[in-house]
């Protein structure tokens, strides 16, 4: 309690740049863009744009859903190294992380295109070039590679905090080793999987870059009308109506996950 | 709490003074000039470095040059403020707003001597009927790039080459709405200046129809694209292909024969500028015959200068693409500024069309599938749970 005041900076910081903004960005959602008045045709001019809406959705849930599939097996090996061997790992995970975002992508870019390094080799073996770019598929690759390592850490981090005695007094009680994952492992790595997911789903479904560079005008995901609306149709309104949608739809899908990944831990592991 | 707060105002206050003094020390004036991208002869390729040049002969000026991607951008920049800027060179329809909108500040020409440069026929302009805000910088056609090793030249002529689908997913586009809804007017028989919502809903669909065959929606991504030949077509400033063909011979270019949009840009001081004598030193410097034409030999766009045709590489001032002929001229038509209500529509129409879609059935149907699925794995993990709750229950009763 006598160290209080060393939380004020953050309480601040977050008046200033998390509250008010968030104020602001509802005051636009309900006004109307020339005269200024108070409206609710913003927020209900939004079923328009509900294939978008689901589009990003689906596009980031398979993306988590296929970094949670990577993730974890890669955050299970690296947990059962030797400790030195996991402090090299966990920086080969990082390593990508310290390259700019959009250096990744652009990068990606020139692997993918029709002209690109893999279609320059394919057709150098007398191959038709590949659709590999300008599709869904090429989108949820741009998530994955860009959030896998979001997904990987906290796993990482929720496996490796599992004390090993417990899985000890489980193989004790005959427990052979799927069930001693079932049973053991997988329930006390929840928290990991919920910080996972949550991490990867975020960034994923509000992005506008990736699916710019890697998708096709069909692809348009809701980050990039936000983008436009912000940056060259000079419509701050519906953008803000926009990314409210956005948020109650993202903590919408949080809670279920959350639903689904809450569990009381070691208590309910130790029950038989 | 209170100390704290003693240490951090301290530490705000000083910050504060150590930004104050060195603004006052140095006697360098900044000038932020705000210009489109690749749009000033920058020293590559042994041409002019045109910004090294007016630092070298005014050492007191120091230039901060920043890039916009289109109009509309470099409005909404000026729009929601927080920025200033001291030069900006958008294009005609854009300066008409800007006017009305009491946006840009009316020049001094006693500091442009150069302004006496300028053809008659770049003054007075339409969009800036009094000449009091606005020096023509440059001027050019919009015209359709084309690789001739893939495009069948008996599909060219037309802006029918950019709906053609034996080229589907290889056509660019105009990432703005002003510019791509005059390619589908044009193609139609409209003015491009049209702000009947019934022509404008027929160029909407046009566009829509277009969109499957694009490839993607882009501004100065298109040199990149068009060069490394990722894609085939594309509607661009007759400049800009004068710069591209250099990379790329395949490249062609022709004026569609619906007609196009012809274009000034023009250099403006905004409201808000802090040293406009500065800026207009800069506009005068520009206006340097001299300067003027290599900077625009670099660029490929036309000069409105007659005399910098003189210190230009014949080629170029021969050259039936920057210089087209009257007939070809005749052709083309200049952008009026829409009203407010007309630029709304574009606007909102232009998000209509890159957002169309008919996807929604098939989403829903998945989205639906996840819900059921969803629910279904609730309630066996809640049954789950209820029995092992029984069950445990009658293991402690044991």
């Amino acid at each position: 309690m006598k160290r209080k005041w060393l939380t004020a900076p953050y309480i601040v910081w977050m008046l200033l740049f998390t509250i008010i903004p968030l104020c602001i960005v509802i005051y636009f959602a309900f006004t109307d863009s020339i005269t200024g008045e108070f409206t609710f045709s913003n927020i209900t001019g939004m079923w328009d744009y509900a294939p978008i809406f689901l589009r990003s959705i689906w596009l980031s849930v398979i993306a988590t859903i296929i970094c949670l599939i990577i993730g974890y097996p890669v955050a299970y090996t690296i947990a059962q190294c030797e400790p030195r061997t996991q402090q090299m790992l966990q920086m080969l995970i990082m390593l990508p992380m310290c390259m700019s975002f959009l250096l990744r992508t652009l990068a990606w870019v020139a692997l993918l295109e029709d002209t690109g390094i893999i279609n320059n080799l394919v057709t150098a073996l007398g191959l038709t070039p590949l659709p590999l770019i300008r599709n869904s598929g090429a989108v949820i690759l741009g998530m994955v590679y860009n959030y896998l390592p979001y997904m990987i850490l906290p796993l990482y981090t929720s496996i490796s905090k599992i004390n090993p005695r417990l899985i000890e007094a489980a193989e004790d009680l005959g427990c052979n080793k799927s069930k001693v994952f079932g049973k053991v492992t997988l329930p006390l790595s929840m928290p990991g999987i919920a910080s996972g997911i949550t991490m990867v789903f975020v960034p994923a479904v509000s992005t506008f870059y990736i699916s710019q560079k890697l998708g096709s005008p069909g692809t348009i995901l809701v980050g990039d009308i936000i983008e436009s609306q912000f940056k060259g149709a000079y419509n701050p309104n519906l953008g803000a109506a926009m990314s409210l949608i956005l948020m109650i739809l993202i903590f919408i899908c949080i809670g279920i996950s959350n639903h689904f990944t809450n569990s009381d831990s070691e208590e309910e592991v130790m029950m038989p | 709490m209170k100390k704290f707060f003693a240490c951090f105002l301290a530490l705000v206050l000083g910050l504060m003074i150590l930004g104050a003094v060195p603004a006052k020390a140095a006697e360098k004036v900044t000038l932020n000039v705000y210009n489109w991208g690749q749009y000033i002869s920058d020293g590559s390729d042994g041409y002019i470095d045109v910004i090294a040049e007016f630092e070298k002969v005014y050492p007191n000026i120091h230039v901060n040059y920043m890039t916009f991607d289109s109009n509309e951008t470099m409005y909404t920049k000026l729009q929601s403020g927080g920025s200033t800027y001291d030069i900006i060179i958008p294009s005609d329809y854009m300066i008409d707003t800007l006017i009305s909108e009491d946006m840009l500040e009316p020049l001094d020409f006693s500091n442009i001597p150069n302004y006496k440069y300028v053809d008659e026929a770049y003054k007075n302009m339409a969009y800036d009927p009094e000449n009091k805000y606005s020096v023509p910088y440059t001027w050019g056609c919009v015209g359709v790039i084309y690789n001739s090793k893939y495009v069948n030249e008996e599909d060219v002529g037309s802006w029918d080459l950019m709906w053609n689908k034996n080229y589907a997913g290889k056509i660019l586009m105009f990432d703005n709405p002003r510019d791509a809804f005059a390619i589908a007017e044009r193609l139609l028989g409209y003015s491009l200046n049209t702000e009947d919502p019934e022509e404008m809903a027929a160029a909407t669909e046009k566009l829509k129809e277009q969109k499957n065959l694009v490839q993607s929606y882009v501004m100065d991504q298109i040199f990149d694209k068009l060069e490394r030949e990722e894609a085939w077509i594309g509607a661009y400033y007759a400049g800009d292909y004068l710069l591209m063909v250099e990379e790329n011979e395949d490249l062609r270019f022709f004026f569609p024969e619906e007609g196009f949009n012809l274009f000034v840009d023009a250099i403006c001081i905004p409201k808000g500028c802090q040293h406009k004598e500065e800026a207009e030193t800069f506009i005068n410097f520009l206006c340097d015959p001299e300067i003027c034409g290599q900077n625009l030999e670099y660029l490929g766009y036309s000069t409105p200068l007659s005399e910098a045709k003189n210190y230009m590489d014949p080629e170029i001032t021969e050259s039936d693409i920057a210089y087209p002929s009257e007939d070809i001229l005749a052709n083309g038509e200049a952008f009026a500024a829409l009203s407010v209500e007309g630029n709304q529509r574009m606007n909102s129409l232009w998000l209509s069309v890159k957002t169309d879609d008919n996807v929604l059935g098939k989403y829903l149907i998945l989205t639906g599938a996840a819900i059921v699925v969803v629910i279904g794995l609730w309630l066996f993990f809640k049954i789950r749970k209820t029995r092992s709750i029984k069950r445990r229950g009658m293991f402690y009763k044991k």
